[in-house]
């Protein structure tokens, strides 16, 4: 017998029966569809113990690796404190330690967490205002035990958000955020996999910390970012990654810019359209996707058309 | 003596059962977005909604537990029914699962299985 904790309630399994199971007969409401682990409707996250491998089965990487699993197939071998995806609303303090311009409209923000932290690069977390506005951003730098946070942040001319970071928040500040999230972060089992990496504007923030994290990894294989803005000024990270590309031979950059009069050290064109013309055999590939929806969601398809498996495209659109 | 050892197994054990219906998946799916006689009904949808879809299918055309009924079948494509939704396209679906079968190196023996149990779903599919 073990014991679930769910929504502040615990429950006691019967004879191997399944953690739907379980909460259906204790009257729960959760979502659920098929009952076999097809149509992963009853989708579902340990907040602690592992749950059963065979309760993972047809879940990407990441969600494997962060104690996703559909209630219909987990029959639990240890206690767990369960939670519906992306309800952990519990909001975490931190303090603004370093505000910065990267280019005239996108700042760097860094955090430092109040309390340890659990996430992977790539990930996006919610944060919060005091009057309760909230906006969603991706984390851009690895977990180095130090329990920091960073984050590109653009600046929209009427963005409630935003334009309060640019012009109100000061370090040392103090600011609520909520755990992290989301499948688009690095998965360290196949450091031989080549990797690309298609992101427009801010869409940069998560795939720069992915590459960090693979190369942290000591990630063998190709890594090819494109990064796609409209004019020079949006490639707010030149330098620092053609340093990177200088320093590991198996990382490749390519600014791409879609507007017309540009220096013919850029490409010209939509960071996608080149990408994915450059290679168009994706099999094998991981591919990551950040940036404007459009562009997200046709890549998306044209990446699987080419090759790639749907488990290896991570994608997170951005709504400005 | 020869016993028929293969014959004891299901038809979705035969086939390799779920890792089997994982990597059908992703073949069919993509035959499926690249074929345009049916195409325009999987624009605008989920890829990965969808994907999980095409499990659902594949794993019942497999011989597998099917976990919806023909009134979840008929209801799904009504919508597509109005856009014009066919037997020549669920023709053209036959084709590009029959096709991923026969790249997968499955017995001919099986695949016709396969299709027995997937035409069954045709008139629910269309409405009829």
């Amino acid at each position: 017998m073990t014991r679930i904790k769910f929504d502040e309630q615990t429950f006691e399994t019967e004879n191997a029966e399944t953690v739907l199971h379980t909460l259906l007969r204790n009257n729960v409401q959760v979502p659920y569809g098929c009952k076999a682990g097809v149509c992963q409707s009853c989708l579902m996250r340990s907040l602690d113990n592992a749950p059963p491998e065979k309760s993972q089965v047809g879940l990407k990487d990441p969600q494997q690796k962060q104690n996703y699993f559909l209630a219909c197939l987990c029959k639990p071998e240890k206690d767990m404190t369960i939670t519906l995806p992306n309800t952990e609303s519990v909001w975490l303090e931190a303090e603004v330690i370093e505000k910065k311009n990267l280019s005239t409209n996108v700042i760097f923000l860094k955090l430092k967490s109040k309390e340890p932290l659990a996430f992977f690069a790539g990930q996006f977390v919610n944060l919060r205002r005091d009057d309760g506005v909230i906006r969603s951003y991706s984390i851009a730098n690895i977990h180095n035990g130090e329990h920091e946070l960073e984050f590109h942040i653009r600046i929209l001319r009427n963005g409630q958000f935003s334009r309060w970071v640019a012009d109100e928040l000061e370090i040392g500040m103090s600011l609520s955020f909520s755990h992290a999230q989301g499948n688009c972060h690095y998965v360290e089992r196949q450091t031989e996999q080549p990797l690309l990496l298609i992101g427009t504007g801010t869409g940069l923030a998560p795939l720069y910390g992915i590459i960090r994290d693979a190369l942290s990894h000591k990630h063998q294989g190709e890594i090819h970012l494109f990064h796609g803005s409209r004019d020079a000024s949006g490639l707010y990270l030149e330098k620092k990654l053609i340093a990177l590309t200088q320093q590991y031979p198996n990382f490749h950059y390519t600014p791409c810019l879609s507007g017309s009069d540009i220096s013919e050290k850029y490409t010209q064109g939509r960071a996608n359209q080149i990408a994915l013309e450059k290679f168009p055999k994706l099999n094998g590939w991981r591919v990551y996707l950040c940036g404007q929806p459009e562009m997200v969601l046709h890549s998306k398809r044209a990446a699987y058309l080419q090759g790639a498996s749907l488990k290896d495209i991570s994608a997170d659109a951005f709504a400005y | 003596m020869m016993t028929g050892t293969t014959t004891d197994l299901t038809l979705f054990e035969q086939l390799g059962g779920e890792a089997a219906v994982n990597a059908a998946v992703d073949i069919f799916y993509r035959k499926v977005l690249a074929d345009y006689r049916i195409n325009r009904f999987f624009d605008n949808v989920d890829m990965d909604t969808q994907a999980a879809k095409q499990k659902a299918f594949l794993t019942m055309a497999f011989g597998g537990p099917a976990n919806y009924s023909g009134k979840d079948m008929r209801d799904g494509h009504a919508k597509f029914v109005k856009m014009g939704l066919d037997d020549s396209h669920f023709d053209a679906v036959m084709e590009n699962l029959l096709a991923t079968l026969a790249e997968l190196n499955v017995p001919q023996n099986l695949i016709d299985q396969v299709d027995t149990i997937a035409q069954t779903t045709r008139n629910d599919v269309l409405g009829k």
